[in-house]
C-alpha cells in the first residue's frame, strides 16, 4: 500500500511540475512590496479578485485517484485473470477486512431504532417533550461541564443546531486562545509575503466548486482565508507521523541534495485536489471568526478528512471505505449490484466522488452537518460508506430500470431532498436481510 | 545444547495461524515432542489483510508448556485461505532469560545518592527566616511562569533565511 502511495505521490509531483514549467510559474516566490500591501488590503474581500486562471488546471480530480485504487493489487493475492472467488465484483481488489452488517450494527447503536436521533425525532411532526427538549438540556449540561468525552458520545444522536459549533470544539480542543489567534495571524502574514502557485490552484478550485454551489458561494472570501493560511502552516506536517502518505519536498534556489537548503512545499505538505474547498465550505455555516473557523478545518483535516485521500489500510482509509461500500452493496442488493455492474455502471464509479468529499456539496447543509456530527462522534469515517450504499438502497427501484452509467448517474445526481438519518437508520437497522 | 526460551519475536506474513512444538526431556528423561503453542490466530479473517504482516512477540508465560531446556523447536504454519499465493514468518528471533533488553541509559542524578544533609552553618547573621521564605516563593512562581510561557508550540518557519523561492519539486 505504501508502494502504491508513494507512486502516486510521484505522479502528482509529475503533475505539477509540469504545469510548472508549461506556465513558466515558479513553485513559489516572495511577493513584492506594492503586492503584499496590495493583498493585505483586499485580504477580507479576495473573491472580488478574478486572476486568469484559465492556464491552471486542478492536480487531479477524484476520478483519477479511483484510477489508481481500482489497479491497486497484493502481489501476494491470486489475482487470475479468470473470474473466480477469488476476484472481487467491484472496482476494489484489495482483501481488507470490512465489517459487515451486525457488526456495523453493533459500532452504530445510538442510531437504532428505538433511540432518539436529531434529524429524525425533531420533525415538524414529533412533539418536542418526547426527545428534543431533552436531548438539547444534556447538551447544554455538557458543554457547562466541559466534557469532551461526553460531548463525543453525546452528538452521536445528533447535535442541536444552537450547540453545535461549541460541540465540535469541545471534541476537537479547540478553544481559541490569544496564542491561536496570534498563530493564525503569522500565518497571513505568511500568506502576504510569499506568493505560491498552490494559490493559483486554491483559487481555481474555489471558483470552481464553493462558488458554484447555491449554499456556500456566499463564504468565498472565508473560504480563501482558510485554505490560503492552511497552505503554509507547517504544524499540519505532524499529520505525516500517522498518515501513510510524504510531504513533497524541494529545495530552494536551485540547490538540489544539499539538506541545508531543503523545504517542504507547499509549507503544511499537501497539495490540494479539485473539491478540497469543499472540505472547509460547510464549516462556514458554523464558524464566522476566521481564526476559530481555521483551527476546526485543521483539526478536522488532520484527523479525519486527509484518510480520504491518501492510501492506506487504516479501516477510515478511503480504500477500506469504498470496499465496505461495495461488500455492503453486494450483500444486501445482489440483484441491484449485478444488474450495475452488467450495465457498465459499477456502483463505486458513481458514490466515490461522494465519499471522497465526505458528502459535502452533495447534501443539504442542515444534513450534512447531522452527518458530520456522526463522524466526530464515532471517530470513523465508515457512516460514510454505509450512507452510501444506504442512498443506492433507496433509489433501488428507479436504479433497477437504468440501461446504461449515464441513466444511472442522472437517477442519482441530485442528492439534496435526501434525509440522512432515516435512510441509515432503514439501512442498518430495518432492512431484511 | 540445551537452551531455554523467554521470547520468540517475528514478522507474520499472509500465516494464518501457528503451532510451535519443542522437543524437551519429558518425564522419565527421554527427549519427547511437545506443544508449546496450539493454533494461535494470527490473522482473524484468514481471507482478508487484517494481521497479515503484523509484528508479533510470544512470552514463556503464554505458552502451554514450560520451555527450558529445549534442543529443537518446530514452527507449523497454517493458511487455509486458498487466495494467498505465499506464507511464512520472516525475522524470527529466539530470546533466551536473562538477556537484558536495551534500556535507556538512566540519568545520572536519578542514580546518584542523594547526600546526606548538612546541618546549616550557624555561624554569622542567621537570615530572616520570614523574608528567605518570601523571596523563595517568588522566585518559585517566577520559574513556573516562564516554565509555562516556554511555547511548546513550533515556530512555523518554513521558509530558509528568509527565502523559499522554488522551482521545481524533489522525485527523490
Amino acid at each position: 500500500m505504501r508502494k502504491a502511495q508513494g507512486s502516486w505521490e510521484k505522479r502528482i509531483l509529475k503533475s505539477l511540475n509540469s504545469m510548472c514549467t508549461e506556465l513558466n510559474i515558479p513553485l513559489a516566490q516572495k511577493r513584492p512590496a506594492n503586492e503584499q500591501k496590495e493583498l493585505l488590503n483586499k485580504w477580507n474581500e479576495m473573491g472580488t479578485d478574478e486572476p486568469d486562471l484559465s492556464l491552471f488546471r486542478p492536480v487531479y480530480a477524484p476520478k483519477d485517484f479511483l484510477e489508481v485504487l481500482m489497479n491497486l493489487r497484493n502481489p501476494n493475492y491470486e489475482n487470475g485473470e479468470q473470474p473466480s472467488f477469488r476476484n472481487h465484483l467491484g472496482l476494489i481488489q484489495v482483501p481488507l477486512k470490512v465489517k459487515d452488517i451486525p457488526e456495523l450494527k453493533e459500532g452504530f447503536s445510538e442510531l437504532g431504532l428505538n433511540i432518539g436521533q436529531l434529524g429524525i425525532d425533531d420533525s415538524a411532526q414529533v412533539p418536542p417533550e418526547f426527545f428534543e427538549n431533552e436531548h438539547v438540556r444534556v447538551g447544554q449540561k455538557v458543554l457547562a461541564e466541559q466534557d469532551s468525552a461526553a460531548a463525543q458520545q453525546y452528538v452521536r444522536q445528533g447535535c442541536p443546531t444552537a450547540l453545535r459549533a461549541d460541540l465540535w470544539a469541545l471534541i476537537l480542543n479547540i478553544s481559541n486562545q490569544p496564542e491561536d489567534i496570534l498563530y493564525y495571524e503569522q500565518l497571513k502574514s505568511n500568506v502576504i509575503q510569499h506568493n505560491l502557485l498552490v494559490d493559483s490552484l486554491i483559487y481555481k478550485d474555489v471558483k470552481l466548486t464553493a462558488s458554484n454551489d447555491d449554499y456556500y458561494f456566499v463564504f468565498e472570501d472565508y473560504l480563501y482565508q482558510v485554505l490560503l493560511c492552511f497552505s503554509r502552516d507547517t504544524s499540519v506536517l505532524e499529520h505525516f507521523a500517522y498518515s501513510s502518505a510524504t510531504p513533497p519536498k524541494s529545495y530552494i534556489q536551485g540547490k538540489l541534495g544539499m539538506e541545508e537548503y531543503a523545504v517542504y512545499y507547499p509549507p503544511n505538505g499537501v497539495i490540494p485536489f479539485h473539491g478540497f474547498s469543499m472540505y472547509v465550505a460547510p464549516l462556514c455555516f458554523l464558524y464566522h471568526e476566521p481564526s476559530k473557523l481555521y483551527q476546526i478545518f485543521r483539526e478536522m483535516y488532520v484527523r479525519f478528512f486527509f484518510r480520504l485521500h491518501s492510501i492506506s489500510s487504516h479501516p477510515s482509509g478511503i480504500v477500506s471505505l469504498c470496499l465496505l461500500f461495495e461488500t455492503l452493496l453486494q450483500t444486501h442488493l445482489p440483484q441491484l449490484f449485478y444488474h450495475l455492474r452488467e450495465i457498465g455502471a459499477q456502483p463505486l464509479r458513481i458514490s466515490f466522488k461522494w465519499m471522497v468529499r465526505a458528502f459535502s456539496g452533495y447534501l443539504a447543509t442542515d444534513q450534512l452537518l447531522l452527518l458530520w456530527d456522526r463522524i466526530l462522534g464515532y471517530n470513523s469515517l465508515e457512516i460514510l460508506a454505509v450512507l452510501a450504499a444506504a442512498v443506492f438502497a433507496f433509489r433501488a427501484v428507479n436504479l433497477m430500470e437504468v440501461t446504461s452509467l449515464a441513466a444511472a448517474e442522472a437517477v442519482l445526481a441530485d442528492l439534496s431532498t435526501l434525509k440522512v438519518m432515516p435512510l441509515l437508520q432503514i439501512f442498518l437497522f430495518a432492512t431484511v436481510t | 545444547m540445551p537452551w531455554e526460551v523467554q521470547e520468540i519475536v517475528f514478522r507474520n506474513f499472509y500465516t494464518a495461524f501457528l503451532s510451535v512444538r519443542v522437543q524437551r526431556p519429558g518425564p522419565g528423561g527421554s527427549r519427547r515432542w511437545m506443544t508449546c503453542l496450539r493454533d494461535l490466530c494470527l490473522m482473524p479473517c484468514p481471507h482478508t489483510e487484517e494481521g497479515s504482516q503484523d509484528y508479533f512477540c510470544l512470552h514463556r508465560h503464554q505458552m502451554l508448556c514450560d520451555v527450558d531446556q529445549v534442543t529443537a523447536m518446530r514452527f507449523i504454519l497454517r493458511q487455509p485461505s486458498p487466495v494467498w499465493l505465499h506464507f511464512t514468518i520472516e525475522d524470527l528471533q529466539i530470546f533466551p532469560p536473562g538477556q537484558k533488553s536495551p534500556q535507556k541509559d538512566f540519568p545520572s542524578w536519578l542514580s546518584q545518592l542523594t547526600p546526606p544533609e548538612q546541618p546549616a552553618s550557624l555561624h554569622g547573621e542567621l537570615p530572616d527566616p520570614e523574608k528567605v521564605s518570601t523571596e523563595v516563593q517568588q522566585m518559585w512562581v517566577l520559574t513556573e511562569v516562564i516554565r509555562a510561557r516556554q511555547a511548546a508550540a513550533r515556530i512555523g518557519r518554513f521558509d530558509v533565511d528568509g527565502c523559499y523561492d522554488i522551482n521545481l519539486l524533489s522525485y527523490t
